[in-house]
């Protein structure tokens, strides 16, 4: 407790409260805009769990249970452990060119995690009992059980990780983002298993997803670092200095071979499923030639992947217009590389293969109007703190005890000597 | 305090660089020795109930319940009337738009003689379970005397990954209980009070679906599983999951 209220310190409220409501109209606009989206989100998820019953309020169904609610939450979840991952090589793992971006990467990988968390409280049944009985009736063999109890642990970390960092105290701050990576992984890599130990659904079934995920998070997570980091400056007014330049640089290199891994990984992920059995090969086509190849063409592969590719290729990590443009694309596609995820993987009838007229066709899917409110509300509370954060932490500027001179590249030895 | 400086200034980064790397070493070691810890307790755990996890005794030759209550489905006498469906709602109270059992018809035009054969489907109480394995509150388990796959509604947080999970598409939400919903045999309805068959297997005229124990040499079930004259298959082998529902014709 000591720790938060040294940290609240740190935080000049009325300072604070005049940035948020003196910051312009447009601010403004959009902080009432994200913050609308979110109540009415929440108040459409609660109507359609709690009050019609999500049969008739969501679009899913006996044989398409998960869909686009269950996608935003790995959206988001995937986003923030990737905001953990890329922000702990600089103050966990020591590269200092990352270390400009390490407190606004775990504040948003917090903010991430809550949207997740919201989406999928907003999706679940009964909430109340997953809090009683995940504690009171553990089954240790289920990776949702993992997933939800290792996340719950890297948010506390990834809080106290925040919290340590904007007291300064990095000591305790990379342990905390030590202790935050691993649950982060090991919570990561179980929703990939959630997916992956599946044997009934081929098109998922096997050890491909537990380390594509952490690829596709590495990947995800220097968009979102990018992308908020330069909209940061611009809702600020500042000017990037150059440490934060370098920063950026570097995470659009890490960026370009994340994009490369995440290429090769779905080229194989093709190559392998069209050699596998009908399932699959239903799948594939569907995912390929059917009612999903635009979301997998013109989404995944070329808003996704290419686009990006050739974007941060040209920027040489120094064209932050690039660099932005092309997160924001990549962010806006990867949404729907996760709803192509768990969708596809369950439009095959489970009896296709009896040839029985019951499950002759695929099963289809559309999202309802309250899963889009509900979506839209996970994205209105994530813009909503981003905006709310940087004015209240004042877009991170160094603070008291850490004064250096400005626009200067910071190595270890003049670091040590500053202080 | 934070600085109150105004818009226009440069951001200045932030400066953990004075952390000296023996520290960040340190921290290293510890992430390390938490990782190894986490990892090889997993092992241990995983390796010493791989048998209760993954029941590998051979199956339909060793049986893990005493009664090992099953049913043979005798597929080509079934006529498609569907009082099997309509049993299974009246005593099982299933809503209209869910299903514990459904009778599948496929149609073969090229066949000689009868052209439509009906495939009788629920769940099939698998000696492994994926849907039991995968839920997070035990909600969905195996009945160790019997090894029927059944629900407590109170546990069940709606997750419906036991419905992703299960490869017979045999659960479904209720609403009226707010929790998943499948086929128990007829245990609620039926065994526990008495009763020696399941509701579906009761009412079929044409003797199609034969409910027993398989873990008695004596019973008919045990019979038709083990005879060698009539071909005797499962839905789906390939998953693994050890179904204890079984299909013949003939």
């Amino acid at each position: 407790m000591t720790g938060f209220s040294k940290a609240l310190e740190t935080v000049d409220i009325k300072a604070a409260y005049n940035r948020v409501f003196c910051a312009g109209p447009f601010y403004l606009a959009f902080m009432s805009l994200f913050g609308l989206l979110f109540i009415i989100g929440v108040a459409a998820g609660i109507h359609a769990v709690h009050i019609v019953g999500s049969r008739h309020a969501y679009g899913t169904y006996r044989e398409i249970p998960l869909a686009i609610l269950i996608s935003t939450y790995i959206f988001f979840v995937v986003a923030s452990t990737g905001l953990c991952l890329v922000s702990s090589i600089g103050h966990v793992f020591g590269v200092r060119d990352f270390m400009p971006i390490a407190k606004r990467s775990v504040l948003l990988s917090v903010i991430t995690i809550l949207a997740g968390f919201i989406v999928i409280g907003l999706e679940i049944e009964n909430p109340i009992r997953m809090a009683v009985y995940n504690a009171l009736s553990p089954n240790l063999t289920s990776n949702i059980w993992w997933m939800g109890t290792l996340y719950s642990f890297y948010m506390v970390f990834m809080i106290i990780e925040f919290v340590f960092l904007m007291l300064n105290n990095h000591k305790f701050a990379a342990t905390a983002g030590l202790l935050g990576v691993i649950s982060g992984v090991a919570a990561h890599s179980n929703l990939g298993g959630i997916f992956a130990m599946i044997h009934g659904r081929e098109f998922w079934y096997g050890p491909y997803l537990p380390i594509y995920f952490i690829a596709s998070a590495l990947m995800t997570g220097c968009a979102f670092i990018i992308f908020f980091v330069i909209l940061a400056h611009k809702i600020n007014r500042t000017t990037v200095d150059s440490a934060t330049e370098r920063a950026l640089e570097v995470i659009g290199r890490l960026t370009i071979l994340m994009l490369a891994v995440v290429m090769f990984f779905t080229a194989w992920k093709i190559l392998t499923t069209a050699a596998g059995g009908p399932s699959k090969l239903e799948a594939l086509s569907a995912l390929i030639s059917g009612p999903y190849s635009f979301n997998f063409w013109v989404f995944e592969i070329a808003g996704g992947m290419v686009l990006p590719f050739v974007l941060f290729f040209l920027s040489k990590g120094k064209n932050l217009r690039y660099m932005f443009v092309a997160s924001a694309i990549m962010i806006f596609c990867i949404f729907f590389m996760r709803l192509d995820l768990v969708v596809v993987g369950q439009i095959v009838p489970l009896y296709m293969d009896l040839g029985v007229k019951e499950f002759a066709e695929l099963h289809t899917y559309s999202p309802s109007l309250h899963e889009i409110l509900v979506v839209l509300g996970g994205f209105g509370f994530c813009g909503a703190a981003f905006l709310l954060s940087e004015k209240i932490f004042d877009g991170f500027r160094e603070t008291g005890n850490h004064v250096e001179p400005e626009n200067v590249v910071v190595d270890a030895e003049t670091a040590e000597e500053v202080v | 305090m934070m600085s109150n400086t105004s818009g226009g200034e440069n951001m200045k980064h932030e400066s953990p660089e004075h952390l000296p790397d023996q520290e960040r070493r340190d921290f290293l070691k510890i992430g390390l020795i938490v990782t190894g810890i986490f990892a090889g307790g997993t092992l241990i755990s995983l390796i010493s109930n791989v048998k209760h996890l993954f029941a590998p005794g051979a199956y339909r030759e060793e049986y893990p319940y005493k009664p090992h209550y099953t049913m043979v489905i005798r597929q080509d006498r079934c006529i498609g009337c569907q009082r099997c469906m309509d049993a299974c709602v009246l005593h099982n109270d299933v809503p209209e738009y869910g299903w514990r059992t459904l009778v599948l018809e496929k149609e073969v035009p090229k066949a000689v003689g009868q052209k439509t054969e009906f495939i009788p489907i629920l769940c099939n109480h698998c000696n492994n379970p994926p849907c039991v394995r995968t839920c997070p509150t035990k909600a969905t388990y195996k009945d160790q005397t019997n090894g029927i796959v059944m629900m407590n509604d109170k546990k069940c947080i709606g997750c419906k990954s036991c419905i992703i999970a299960c490869p017979y598409n045999a659960r479904y939400f209720n609403e009226k209980k707010a929790a998943i919903d499948k086929c128990d045999f007829c245990l609620a309805s039926w065994l526990s009070k008495g009763k020696q068959t399941t509701a579906c297997a009761d009412i079929c005229p044409a003797d199609v679906r034969i409910f027993g124990d398989l873990s008695d040499p004596e019973s008919r079930v045990y019979h038709m599983v083990h005879q060698l004259q009539k071909p005797v298959w499962v839905i789906r082998e390939e998953t693994g999951a050890k179904p204890n529902v079984f299909y013949t014709k003939g």
